[in-house]
């Protein structure tokens, strides 16, 4: 077959980048940028925070000092959030139940996370535990989380401790299959056959090749852990079973102002924002994370 | 008239880490009936080159520049609308993945008779015995019974052959290859290509082959494009590539591919090697893109591109040193 | 002369249970390496190679066989007794992009096999250790303190061919450690390969579907199919004048990059069968242009058909005259 010459193309040679260069800028204002989400989700975490750790310094006054002579006014000069039906300032009631709820995110998500860690890496390393395991967290996961909280809630004192406990227990299921899952397609791994061959013994692969590679997917579901907790310990407190009346927060808080929201919403209004604007700092540093730290291990090009 | 005309194609990818430019100014022509081969290795930008003409580059992260000329037509310029009537109608593709390019929740016959109801405006039982007729034509037994399959109860080997039928099911003028036959067994292959080489002819389709196999290229194709980081390096009809490389690229990839039967005829030693490794996309390459490697590097590489000179009426090389 | 083999491998099967059913991914192969010698275990996908490859490194378990590395049987060992012995035989994996822990550092992927088999006495020689693997395989003496995903394809291929040369190895399990590279690549590290066999006096098990490659570098070449191997027989045989209508049809298979040579092609018919439900008898009769009646029924046993070449198959017991593959050969090594 006679193959026609190919004309070349004489027409004008255009050179030059078809998107504008991209300012190579490093520091932080290239971090946020390019992460946008979790720069707002810490910062307004951060916030909070701070709010929650220095509440004694920020114009608070006793959280449970009750003022019967002021009860059930709206936010004004003199208390920026209004009182609650006993008289106390909402403002300061809000800001030290940030303590509970932040102390209670962080403390389940980090619990959950090391038990979850553990019981996932021994059923997906030791194939025999591994039915055991998953069929209790199975049968732990078949009952909802609220309805499994109060339940423990119900055997023990209401008390932060107890509290703590009930929504760790509640959580750890799903961490648990989470991690087992990673560790199940991390042993698939050539290079962890690559280690049994360099006689590397099974505990240091966990130690040195599986568990490095599985803390990035673990942090993100603990974030996500950690706005679960909150909302649980939210909703034991709303129903009267968390935390004792002494230590506010902002579930019992919104429990207080139930029956008057139609006339006196602000009681509501302010601990449910405040909930709102943490699981969504959470959500969002989740998110930013889960994408940042995304397999790019392969940077094939 | 050619059939199809790529000038001066650009496509550049915006990545987190800079500007990705795949294809980074390639022009050559299609002729109705003839085989075109585009070869290189990983990274040279010939799969981005396909899914170019085309336009299966998302908007969102590639842009394409240049002009793609089909049927006189610049296909760039065209409204969506219009180059998904030339989809699968008139320009069809099959990849490389039979595994992936397949839905899997659907049954064959639906595959394949979506195309030619959209199309060709049949109806769906017209559709149906086309593409019984179809199967059969691509060698898979028992066609009938087949179309009611589903992809994952097929083989590799016969997934890709009802790839090949959905692309000519409307009779394309051109077929664009993406490594047809790089996934499969090397039995399976030989089966691929004898099918492509008769379907060659009764088709009369003119094929663009993207492949990184030599063997495959001088069993299949009549003109061979020689591609390197996003640049042509070589054209030339297949025997005049094999036996007279010009540029230094194309002797040392036709070198470092150990031939078949080399050991009985005593021709061996150590496999000759290109030392160093291809550019990443990323990196702006001033001069000749090959420089860093090639033998016969000069100062004048390293500074100027070269541009493509015809050797002779249908051999073209881009170097400044060509062979 | 030293006439032990490196490897001896008896009988070796390796078993699934899939959904209830029995996928006999191996199903009886045996073969030997002697010190210094390349041994290529060829197929397409499904024979069984891999599975075979991972069974001698007994990553798997074995089903049923007998696998001795240096004289020793290892295929019944405890993972404890066989920790220490595991340095002498090391694999190269195929995908560069997953064989190497992509949170290491070299320093300590190198490292690594060194403390685990006590190669060193102290940090230091460690250190030196590292830096001859990496001046062995061509790879910067900088490169130790980098991660995994700075390095190309062809380089991290090198830096797992390190590792392996780490544990100061009597033989290397090759698994397609060249088919995901480039073919200038590719060149670069079956020289490399080739070079280390030199120096080192290692044996190599290359397991592969690319025959001008395995050509290029081996020694003998066992060729399997469905789980069986069907003809094992020195390069100069194999290729030259193979004996079986699978390894016959498989090289006649390869494209051969020379535009305008006609090939005296085989083309298989149909598929490869699926390995849960083998062909009765000969694996390959289905697919076989010379199948006898005999070949369906009766499952033909490895025998001597020349020096140092075996063959499975029913058609060396007819005549020659009559043996449609000795005529094939004999034609062909007359016009090549």
């Amino acid at each position: 077959m006679s193959a026609t010459p190919t004309p070349i193309y004489s027409g004008p040679i255009e050179q030059g980048d078809l998107f504008p260069a991209a300012r190579k800028s490093r520091g932080f204002l290239a971090l946020i940028r390019r992460h946008p989400t979790i720069a707002l989700g810490s910062a307004l975490l951060f916030v909070i925070l701070i709010l929650a750790i220095f509440a004694p310094y920020l114009w608070t006054v006793d959280p449970n000092a009750l003022s019967p002579a002021h009860r059930g006014r709206p936010p004004s000069l003199r208390n920026w959030f209004g009182t609650d039906l006993f008289g106390r300032d909402l403002y300061s009631r809000v800001l030290y139940g940030a303590r509970v709820s932040l102390a209670i995110g962080f403390s389940v998500a980090v619990m959950s996370s090391i038990v979850g860690l553990v019981l996932g890496l021994i059923s997906g390393f030791i194939r025999w535990t591994d039915a055991i395991i998953m069929r209790v967290m199975d049968g732990l996961m078949s009952i909802p989380p609220i309805l499994l909280a109060i339940a423990l809630m119900a055997l023990m004192q209401g008390s932060i401790i107890n509290v703590f406990v009930s929504i760790t227990i509640a959580e750890i299921p799903r961490v648990a299959r989470l991690v087992r899952s990673v560790v199940l397609s991390l042993r698939e791994q050539p290079y962890i056959d690559g280690a049994i061959a360099a006689g590397t013994t099974t505990p240091m692969i966990i130690w040195r090749h599986v568990l490095p590679n599985a803390i990035a997917p673990l942090i993100v579901q603990a974030t996500y852990v950690c706005a679960s907790a909150m909302i649980l310990e939210a909703i034991l407190s709303f129903i009267g079973a968390g935390t004792p009346p002494s230590l506010p927060s902002w579930g019992t808080i919104m429990s207080d102002g139930r029956a008057v929201w139609q006339i006196k919403p602000y009681i509501i209004l302010f601990p449910a924002a405040f909930l709102s604007l943490t699981i969504l700092a959470v959500n969002l540093l989740g998110d930013g994370l889960r994408d940042a730290l995304d397999p790019r291990m392969a940077k094939r090009f | 008239m050619p059939l199809l005309s790529v000038e001066n194609l650009r496509t550049h990818f915006r990545t987190a880490d800079g500007i990705l430019r795949a294809v980074d100014g390639v022009s050559f022509t299609v002729n109705a009936g003839e085989t075109v081969a585009i070869v290189g290795e990983s990274g040279c930008g010939k799969s981005v080159t396909a899914n170019s003409i085309l336009r299966l580059i998302p908007e969102s992260i590639g842009k394409i520049a240049g002009r793609i000329v089909f049927e006189g037509r610049d296909l760039l310029g065209l409204p969506i609308k219009q180059m998904r009537q030339i989809r699968g109608n008139e320009i069809s593709m099959i990849f490389q993945e039979p595994m992936t390019s397949l839905n899997p929740v659907l049954t064959i016959g639906y595959q394949l008779s979506e195309t030619l109801r959209l199309h060709q405006g049949l109806t769906a039982a017209q559709a149906l015995a086309r593409s019984v007729e179809m199967l059969t034509l691509v060698g898979i037994p028992e066609p009938a019974k087949r179309v009611r399959q589903y992809p994952h109860q097929l083989s590799g080997g016969m997934r890709q052959r009802v790839m090949i039928a959905l692309a000519l099911a409307c009779s394309p003028k051109l077929l664009i290859a993406d490594e047809p036959t790089t996934a499969l067994d090397v039995t399976i292959q030989a089966q691929i290509l004898e099918l492509m080489h008769e379907l060659k002819s009764s088709a009369g389709a003119a094929i663009l082959i993207i492949t990184h196999d030599l063997g495959v290229v001088a069993e299949i194709a009549d003109r061979v494009i020689v591609m390197y980081a996003g640049r042509k390096v070589e054209e030339a009809p297949v025997e005049k590539l094999f036996r007279t490389p010009q540029h230094p690229y194309t002797q040392g990839l036709l070198d470092a591919a150990p031939k078949l039967g080399a050991s009985l005829k005593n021709s061996e030693g150590r496999l000759s090697e290109i030392p160093g490794m291809v550019p990443s996309p990323k990196e702006t390459i001033v001069g000749c893109s090959f420089a860093a490697r090639c033998a016969r590097v000069s100062q004048r590489c390293r500074e100027v591109v070269p541009s493509l000179e015809p050797k002779s009426a249908d051999h073209f090389v881009a170097c400044h040193h060509a062979i | 002369m030293d006439t032990t083999p490196i490897l001896n491998v008896k009988n070796l099967k390796k078993h699934f249970s899939v959904k209830g059913q029995t996928v006999k991914a191996v199903d009886g192969i045996s073969l030997h390496i002697m010190p210094g010698e390349t041994l290529s275990l060829v197929g397409e996908s499904g024979c069984g190679k891999s599975t075979a490859g991972r069974a001698i490194l007994r990553l798997i378990d074995l089903t049923e066989g007998e696998v001795e590395l240096n004289g020793q049987r290892i295929d019944q060992m405890s993972a404890r007794q066989l920790r220490p012995l595991r340095r002498h035989i090391q694999p190269v994996f195929q995908d560069p992009y997953s064989s190497l822990n992509p949170r290491m550092r070299l320093r300590d992927i190198l490292a690594e096999p060194i403390r685990n088999f006590g190669l060193s006495p102290n940090a230091a020689d460690i250190e030196s250790r590292i830096r001859q693997l990496l001046e062995m395989v061509r790879l910067p003496a900088d490169a130790a303190g980098r991660l995994p995903h700075e390095f190309s394809g062809g380089q991290r291929q090198r830096i797992s061919i390190a590792r392996a040369l780490a544990a100061e190895p009597s033989l290397i399990v090759c698994d397609e450690a060249v088919s995901a590279l480039d073919v200038s690549v590719k060149a670069q590290i079956v020289n490399l390969l080739q070079d280390l066999q030199k120096e080192l006096g290692l044996a190599l098990l290359f397991i592969s579907h690319d025959l001008a490659i395995v050509e290029h570098m081996t020694h003998r070449v066992a060729v399997m199919y469905l789980g069986r191997i069907v003809e094992i027989a020195s390069r100069e045989r194999i290729f030259g004048s193979p004996q079986h209508p699978y390894t016959l049809a498989l090289l006649s298979s390869v494209p051969v990059p020379e535009p305008g040579r006609t090939i005296d092609r085989i083309v298989l018919k149909g598929d490869v069968p699926s390995p849960m439900n083998p062909p009765k008898g000969c694996h390959f009769h289905t697919r076989c242009p010379f199948a006898l009646d005999r070949c369906k029924t009766d499952e033909p046993k490895l025998r001597s058909v020349a020096p140092g070449q075996h063959v499975a198959c029913h058609l060396h017991d007819l005549p020659p005259s009559e043996n449609p593959i000795a005529q094939r050969t004999a034609v062909s090594e007359v016009s090549s």
